[in-house]
């Protein structure tokens, strides 16, 4: 999309969409939001970006890779911090066990980490659904680089 | 009042998704839809909720389905009218009389004595604080109590996006070859 306005007003929207996003993540706790809703618009923002500025630029700024593998750190954050529990001696997922001043806090940690594995997770999944489904339409240009991206990761 | 007027126009929003031809349109009016719906959320307090329907109701799904409608084409295929069609209405009508008969069976709206607030409800209420250190019930719920789930929500999520690199990202992969298979990977 070669329009100056949608390009200049994404430019400058971008930056606050992304720290809004990292602000829902963050203060999931204490406010409405969380890990779901804060890495839904983190991969808005990224998405934007994509669709003004197009894929291949898209691409440029979250790789195919990149994305891969938070898409799947995530979950292990997740199943990570529940780990953690358990080698300090509690359940499953049970954070007030965690190693920290006082069971409030450990459980504060915690929550807070789970969060941030759902956000990393979600953000990385949306990217990667959205640029799968959106059609190449810069394809004629794009496939010679396609077939040696293809070639290098078998 | 306010609340009567977001449900028609809901109502509103719905049937004209259902009846555009243009499948752009029809994913733009379901956008319009979710943010009805996150209004009346709110005007509800649940807010998380509300949140939630927003940011992926009105924002990712629309843009989802306007990328997965790049694919196929802009317009609806139409229908033909056949014998079959005639009766669905009168089925759609039946199912909703029973649904709106098992609303009668429901506790009034807002009821304190409703079994739903009996149960584990009044324990978040009084000591989710206490025993999880986050203020937000909502997240205390989700993260604490219901770690397990979140966790499953998760790995759904997961998995959903590895499906689609595995779908999709085949067909890419052998641009060369694509041809010569006359489109049988597309």
């Amino acid at each position: 999309m070669n329009n100056v306005t949608i390009q200049a007003v994404s430019r400058l929207l971008i930056p606050f969409i992304q720290l809004f996003a990292l602000y829902v993540i963050v203060h999931g706790d204490s406010g409405p939001g969380g890990g779901f809703q804060g890495g839904v618009i983190l991969a808005a923002s990224f998405i934007l970006y994509a669709i003004v500025f197009g894929a291949k630029a898209g691409r440029e700024r979250v790789s195919r890779k990149t994305s891969d593998i938070l898409s799947s750190s995530g979950v292990l954050i997740y199943g990570g911090v529940g780990l953690c529990c358990m080698l300090s001696g509690g359940y499953y997922l049970e954070y007030n066990a965690l190693p920290f001043a006082n069971p409030h806090l450990a459980s504060h940690y915690g929550i807070f980490g789970i969060e941030i594995g759902v956000g990393v997770t979600v953000a990385a999944v949306m990217i990667t659904i959205f640029f799968e489904m959106s059609r190449r339409d810069e394809k004629e240009h794009a496939d010679g680089r396609a077939v040696q991206e293809a070639r290098t990761d078998d | 009042m306010t609340e009567i007027i977001l449900l028609v126009l809901l109502v509103i929003a719905a049937l004209a998704a259902v009846s555009m031809r243009n499948l752009v349109s029809a994913g733009m009016v379901l956008a319009v839809y979710s943010l009805l719906m996150a209004v009346i959320w709110t005007s509800l307090n649940a807010v998380d909720v509300a949140f939630t329907e927003a940011s992926v109701g009105a924002g990712i799904t629309t843009v989802l389905l306007i990328a997965a409608v790049s694919h196929t084409g802009r317009k609806e295929a139409p229908s033909k009218p056949g014998r079959r069609m005639k009766f669905i209405p009168v089925v759609m009508l039946l199912i909703v009389l029973a649904l709106v008969y098992g609303t009668f069976g429901m506790p009034d709206f807002g009821d304190p004595e409703a079994p739903s607030h009996h149960h584990v409800a009044p324990r978040y209420i009084h000591r989710s604080h206490d025993e999880t250190a986050v203020t937000n019930m909502v997240t205390a719920v989700l993260a604490s109590y219901r770690g397990y789930d979140t966790l499953g929500e998760t790995t759904v999520i997961f998995t959903a996006g590895t499906c689609v690199m595995l779908l999709l990202r085949r067909r890419r992969r052998k641009p060369g070859k694509e041809t010569k298979r006359g489109g049988a990977t597309g």
